[in-house]
């Protein structure tokens, strides 16, 4: 079986950013430009979140989803502030081909239940953003792992299945954006858990990781920022062609700032396939 | 001359993605569930996730189950992806016993425990997968231009068991072997998602779109 290697984008108004446990948000540049990098590299799908839309309540992203669509023929994945079947509907009619729900899912859990219907269990995507609790188990947030709800995160996965979630995005927020690697265990006792695929996310920072979140957390699929983002900066002339620069890339490219401090050892989504493949994890 | 394409909207899936690599080829592709477009267009596409029962009986509501047979009896173009593929067959024995299309012989079967490495795969199988060549060869038909083994995009729990010599793919998924592509006159079906299965899947709709002048060319 395939692993599947899915580049997360994270949408901020136009841009994309990232942070780190979701916090302190820097821009890095147009979403379009990472996603087409990232089909032309091989790709296997893509998801864009919208990093401030569960807060607001308002869905900037669907101007950027349509243009992707028509560009790009990879699965495209949309979530951040989707409330509402309505809501799934405008995205996906705007041409994703799943949506990831998660703060409304856990407001009102018959959500899901009520999309899956209306779409098909494969449309949707329960997101999981989970946080390791001092006792060893994992507790649930919701707006982008701002706000703790008390539900545990490995029975919320189960529930969220039995209602009809085709697959499940976990995405550790003591990991997300360190590049101290994958939270393997809340990984393992998901994908060990449920039926459905189970795409981990939050703390790639090498190929060691993701190849440890495959054979040892059992996940079906990897979603990963900073690990390739950093690389496509790095190694991309902005100054160039239809680039206009308008995020502040001093830090991704080594000169001064966060990345330092960060243990991201980045690569290209073609030299990570390669590595994987040596390593025994089947991509394509 | 842009070819017109009609896509079936029966209420699922996203139809969207189907439109925009219709776009893409240059298909002049419309979604759409009124009748006579269906039936006036050159080439139809059947897309669809979801369950077997709703799909059938909206299908059925939009008076559109026997003109998508009448359809496929005079050979006109009509293409299955992924749900669009099973409706094609007999039936399915998805949650009880719902009929088909029945424009192939055959049942639909959900997978059963596909391990691998002694590992049980997920289900619904969601990813890049294989498709093989069953014997004859795909140049000059919707698969030429594609080598053989390429991956191609799936999300699926059921699959096809025809009982006519239709497969002109297989694929595997774990033990399970299963026909991932077929065709029988003018019913063309994928269970994998071309649309959605970067410029080897685009292939597809190219060659659809050649086939199309090809057929216009031949009927004038």
């Amino acid at each position: 079986m395939n692993i599947r290697i899915i580049p997360r984008l994270d949408i901020k108004g136009p841009n994309l950013v990232k942070g780190i446990h979701f916090e302190g948000l820097r821009v890095l540049g147009k979403p379009e430009w990472f996603a087409r990098h990232y089909y032309e590299q091989g790709a296997d799908e893509l998801i864009y979140m919208d990093a401030v839309a569960s807060l607001y309540g308002r869905n900037s992203l669907l101007h950027i989803v349509e243009r992707t669509s028509r560009e790009i023929f990879i699965p495209l994945c949309v979530g951040g502030g989707l409330r509402s079947v309505d809501d799934i509907r405008t995205v996906l009619r705007a041409g994703a081909d799943k949506v990831a729900i998660n703060t409304a899912a856990i407001a009102r859990p018959e959500l899901i239940r009520e999309a899956s219907m209306a779409f098909g269990s494969s449309t949707i995507v329960v997101s999981i953003e989970a946080s390791r609790k001092a006792d060893g188990t994992y507790e649930a947030y919701v707006d982008y792992g701002r706000q703790s709800t008390g539900v545990n995160a490995v029975e919320w996965a189960q529930r969220a299945v039995e209602l009809g979630a085709g697959e499940l995005a976990v995405t550790s927020i003591d990991r997300e954006g360190t590049g101290k690697g994958y939270d393997v265990e809340l990984t393992r006792q998901i994908a060990g858990l449920v039926p459905v695929p189970v795409i981990a996310g939050g703390g790639a920072g090498s190929v060691e990781h993701v190849r440890d979140v495959v054979v040892e957390g059992r996940a079906d699929a990897v979603s990963m920022a900073s690990l390739l983002h950093y690389n496509f900066i790095r190694t991309t002339d902005f100054s160039r062609g239809d680039f206009s620069m308008e995020g502040n890339l001093e830090f991704a490219r080594g000169g001064r700032g966060a990345v330092q401090f960060l243990k991201v050892k980045d690569c290209s989504l073609t030299d990570l396939k390669k590595a994987l493949a040596v390593a025994g994890v089947e991509c394509r | 001359m842009n070819h017109r394409v009609a896509i079936v909207d029966y209420g699922l899936g996203n139809l969207f993605s189907v439109k925009h690599a219709c776009g893409h080829v240059g298909l002049a592709a419309e979604i759409t569930s009124d009748r006579k477009e269906i039936m006036g267009a050159d080439a139809v596409i059947l897309p669809g996730v979801g369950a077997y029962g709703d799909a059938m009986d909206a299908l059925r509501r939009l008076d559109l189950v026997q003109p998508l047979r009448d359809l496929a009896g005079e050979g006109r173009p009509l293409v299955g992806i992924c749900l669009g593929m099973q409706l094609v067959m007999s039936g399915s024995d998805e949650f009880g016993w719902h009929e088909g299309l029945g424009l192939v012989r055959g049942q639909v079967v959900r997978f059963e425990h596909p391990e691998e490495k002694g590992r049980e795969l997920k289900v619904p199988q969601v990813g890049w997968n294989h498709i093989r060549r069953t014997g004859p060869a795909w140049e000059g038909t919707l698969l030429d231009g594609l080598s053989d083994g390429v991956n191609m995009y799936f999300v699926h729990s059921f699959h096809v068991k025809p009982e006519e010599d239709v497969a002109v793919c297989l694929s595997r998924y774990g033990q399970i072997e299963f026909c991932s592509g077929l065709r029988k006159d003018g019913v063309w079906a994928f269970q994998f998602h071309p649309e959605r299965s970067g410029a080897e899947g685009l292939k597809i709709y190219r060659n659809l779109a050649r086939w199309l002048s090809e057929r216009k060319q031949g009927i004038s």
